[in-house]
């Protein structure tokens, strides 16, 4: 077994999973690496990817697990430089190793909201591009948002409704949130950033905007970035 | 990238299903440095991505276009409903797939249309890019709005929207329609002008020089070319297919398509002539690939796009004249490297046990047959040469082979049908209900027969253009009946929207009237009608009233034959004659031989150079 580590950005982000399993799986065909297949009628390559990734979500830590097939032998770095090239617009391969931690060693997931409100609009402030251009408002009308947002997530309990195959339940996601800050961003736009439970159960980011939405309606963001940036284990060492 | 558009489309995309439909990307997609580029078309699929990205004949112009230096071509797919609301309500114009700009910059805008139940999604994206719909309204050589495909050998219900067609394969003639476009954007020409020099490209039919006058009972009084028009317009075909380019190099979709594999096209034509068959007749001359050329053509394209699974397509594959040969090599390959390798439309009279066995080692697919017929009389009338003795021998082997999954395709409402013939499609679905039980691999793993029925349309360029459709009730009392005859727990049975298909006749046999219907219904609302999630009958009931259109005209009328066509200034290459001589045998229930085993003289052999076709 290897894994493979890789980011989904730009157009790449609106498949669906099952849709990025698929590119994945003819990349490595394009790169002429050979996966191990199954048996039986319709052999499917032996490739999974760890934590599965909402369409619309930007990641730079998406791990892929796969075998080799028997008699192709290849460094991890030229997997790498192999896939790199095939690769469809948005994904990247990052680093690729063989062998890694169990996957239930995984325990917790660090990730960044960028929320705009109004006219500004929702820029990653790691792309370096700020959305100065657009009109500041009063000053205070932020910092009240900002007051607002933090005491919302400092409340020991937060229940928000999840929809789940059996129709909506309700989730206490406080105790899964193990770190978070709230900062202002250029363009009056605000930035979460979290550290979630990313497994047994996971936490989808996205909640937290959700809670937004029902607590404090009157700072629903206009348009919502969302991007995963760090996988951890229990001991908050870095997952791999 | 348009920056403005994809500060839009971020705020929309999340509220949309599928969203990566609308967003290009795609490994392989054409992308050029605007500097470099003089002429801009906008290639639109009046259908979903989905089904677009699907189309092999989208591929082939996209890959054919953008060989030429100085021209860019570009995606464009009818938006969902989701997404059309959206875009207006955010002010967001139509926009091409890989640059995001707004369809409104490109110089060409064309059209591929293989369905009739697609036309309002011309006028949705047309809209959306906000060109004026109607080819009188656009001055200038600004918008040149064209439109090709299986649809326009009946161009007129488009006519009032596009500039000219472009008939046939277009291969070739699409490189001499951009470079005409160019030439006269250099020269200043008028759009009229330009017209006129359109004209003379062969395959290329342009409505406007063509005036249609009728009689009081509402058929066609004449069709009058102005001065220099040529009486009648005649296809384009690739005349050597090893030497046409293809699409071993293709865009891969990053979200599921359709027909989400490589797709082999080892012929075009078909040697059939099934007489209610509009590809059928309008595709010949029939013209097989070499299965070298086919071989070299799917492992580059395998390599290429990383397809794991590749289908051999044409009108009727299993009558490929090289497919031994073919699939004997590319199932070595295939097995190989774990590459699935599906033949579609295997017919029951000559399915060889081998090849059978050869594709159940790479993969068990589901067996399909259309007899289209109940009852052998039938069958005979319509020339499908399929007798229930193949249909029972190959459902035997088929069965033993442990296959357990029949899916069984009809027509109902075609010419001369009686109940008779209806109810033989319940007495044929029995006998191989029975030919299971006898010869069934597994018993214990149940048998499934679906079975479905479509609603005769009768298409122009064929031999039942002529011929009337009956009534969407009486195609509903003939499925009850079918129903009552077919009381079994292991048969499915589904059938086509009648409405649907009465509708299609209307346009498929529609003259330039419906050009005001078509747009009458869209401004009521109507859009892709093909999707029951929304077609509305009731929107094109009051477009055909609001224009003072009697649908029946169209449909249960049925046309005279020495009546003047809409289409009789298109030559697809098969002869008028032929198509009434078809007509003919088929009301004696005769039949007619396929070509290869000797040729019945439809015509379409003047299209080659040779002038003899190589079935
Ligand atoms: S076999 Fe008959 S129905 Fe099929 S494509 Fe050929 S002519 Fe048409
Ligand atoms: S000319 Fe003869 S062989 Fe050629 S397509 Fe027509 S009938 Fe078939």
């Amino acid at each position: 077994m290897s894994r493979l580590l890789f980011a989904k950005e730009g157009a790449a982000i609106w498949s669906s999973h099952l849709d990025l399993m698929r590119a994945l799986m003819r990349s490595f065909r394009r790169a002429g690496i050979d996966l191990k297949h199954s048996q039986g009628f319709t052999p499917h390559p032996e490739l999974s990817i760890l934590m599965p990734l909402s369409v619309g979500v930007e990641s730079q830590c998406e791990i892929a697990e796969f075998t080799l097939a028997e008699g192709c032998v290849l460094p991890p770095e030229e997997i790498v430089s192999r896939l790199n090239p095939v690769l469809p617009a948005g994904i990247r391969a990052l680093d690729c190793w063989e062998g890694g931690r169990k996957a239930g060693k995984l325990a917790w997931l660090r990730a960044r909201l960028t929320l705009a409100y109004e006219e500004s609009e929702a820029r990653d402030p790691g792309s370096g591009d700020g959305g100065a251009d657009s009109p500041t408002p009063p000053r205070s009308a932020q910092n009240d948002r900002l007051e607002a947002l933090r005491e919302l997530f400092a409340r020991p309990s937060l229940t928000v409704e999840k929809h789940s195959k059996k129709g909506p339940v309700e989730t206490d996601i406080a105790p899964m949130i193990r770190e978070l800050t709230v900062s202002a961003a250029a363009g009056d736009a605000v930035v979460i950033e979290a550290v979630v439970a990313a497994q047994n159960p996971t936490l989808n980011p996205l909640l937290l905007v959700t809670a937004i939405e029902t607590r404090l309606p009157e700072y629903k963001p206009a348009q919502v970035r969302c991007r995963r940036l760090e996988l951890y284990d229990e001991d908050m060492q870095v997952f791999r | 990238m348009n920056q403005r558009i994809d500060a839009a489309l971020a705020r929309i995309l999340p509220r949309v299903q599928k969203p990566a439909r609308y967003v290009g990307g795609e490994y392989n997609q054409t992308v050029k440095e605007l500097s470099g580029v003089d002429t801009r078309m906008a290639f639109c699929f009046p259908d979903t991505y989905e089904i677009g990205m699907s189309n092999l004949g989208l591929r082939i112009l996209y890959g054919i276009v953008n060989r030429m230096e100085g021209v860019w071509c570009e995606r464009v797919f009818t938006p969902w409903g989701d997404m059309e609301d959206e875009m207006r309500a955010a002010g967001l114009p139509l926009f091409a797939l890989e640059s995001h700009d707004p369809v409104g910059d490109f110089d060409l805008i064309a059209f591929s249309v293989g369905y009739e139940m697609s036309y309002t999604n011309i006028l949705t994206m047309l809209d959306l890019a906000g060109i004026p719909l109607r080819a009188a309204d656009r001055k200038g050589l600004h918008h040149i709005v064209f439109a090709g495909g299986a649809c326009t050998y009946n161009p007129e219900p488009l006519a009032d929207f596009m500039d000219f067609f472009s008939l046939g394969e277009g291969e070739e003639s699409t490189v001499e329609i951009v470079n005409c476009y160019r030439s006269a954007k250099r020269r200043g020409l008028s759009k009229e002008e330009f017209l006129w020099e359109l004209g003379k490209i062969p395959g290329v039919y342009v409505p406007s020089h063509y005036v249609h006058s009728y009689k009081p009972d509402g058929t066609l009084e004449a069709i009058t070319p102005l001065a220099g028009a040529p009486e009648k317009v005649t296809k384009r075909i690739v005349q050597d297919l090893d030497k046409a380019w293809y699409p071993t190099e293709p865009i891969v979709p990053m979200t599921e398509i359709v027909h989400d594999r490589m797709n082999l096209e080892v012929m075009r034509g078909c040697i059939r002539g099934c007489r209610f068959c509009q590809a059928g007749y309008t595709y010949r001359p029939v013209r097989p690939r070499k299965p070298e050329t086919l071989y070299e053509q799917a492992v580059h394209a395998l390599e290429f796009s990383g397809d794991s699974e590749i289908t051999l397509s044409s009108l009727s594959t299993s009558d490929y004249k090289y497919l031994e040969p073919l699939t004997d090599r590319l199932t070595e390959y295939c097995a190989a490297r774990n590459i699935n390798m599906s033949v579609p439309s295997l017919r029951a009279d000559n399915f060889s046990r081998d090849l059978m066995l050869k594709l159940q080692k790479v993969r068990k697919s589901g067996l399909t047959f259309a007899p289209e017929a109940g009852t052998q009389r039938l069958r005979d009338a319509i020339n499908k040469n399929v007798t229930e003795e193949d249909i029972l021998k190959t459902c035997e082997i088929a069965f033993a082979g442990g296959w357990n999954n029949v899916k069984l395709y009809f027509m109902l409402g075609l010419p001369t049908e009686t109940d008779e013939d209806v109810i033989g499609i319940g007495d044929l679905v029995y006998k191989i209900y029975n030919t299971w039980k006898a010869h069934a691999a597994n018993k214990k793993r149940g048998v499934r027969i679906h079975v479905a029925t479509a609603f005769f349309v009768p298409k122009p360029f064929t031999g039942f253009q002529w011929e009337r459709q009956i009534t969407p009730e009486e195609y509903l009392r003939r499925c009850r009946l079918l129903k009552e005859h077919m009381n079994n727990k292991s048969v499915e049975y589904n059938y086509h929207e009648a409405k649907l298909s009465e509708l299609e006749a209307v346009l498929a046999r529609g003259d330039r009237r419906l050009g005001a219907v078509i747009e009458a219904a869209w401004r009521r609302g109507a859009k892709l009608d093909g999707w029951m999630e929304y077609f509305d009958y009731d929107k094109w009931i009051a477009a055909l009233d609001e224009c003072g259109i009697d649908r029946h005209f169209y449909t249960t009328r049925g046309f005279g034959s020495d009546e003047i066509l809409p289409w009789d200034s298109i030559d697809p290459g098969v002869s008028k004659r032929f198509l009434l001589r078809e007509r003919e045998r088929a009301y004696r229930s005769e039949i007619t031989p396929d070509c290869r085993h000797g040729c019945a003289g439809c015509g379409a052999n003047r299209l080659l150079e040779c002038g003899v076709c190589d079935p």
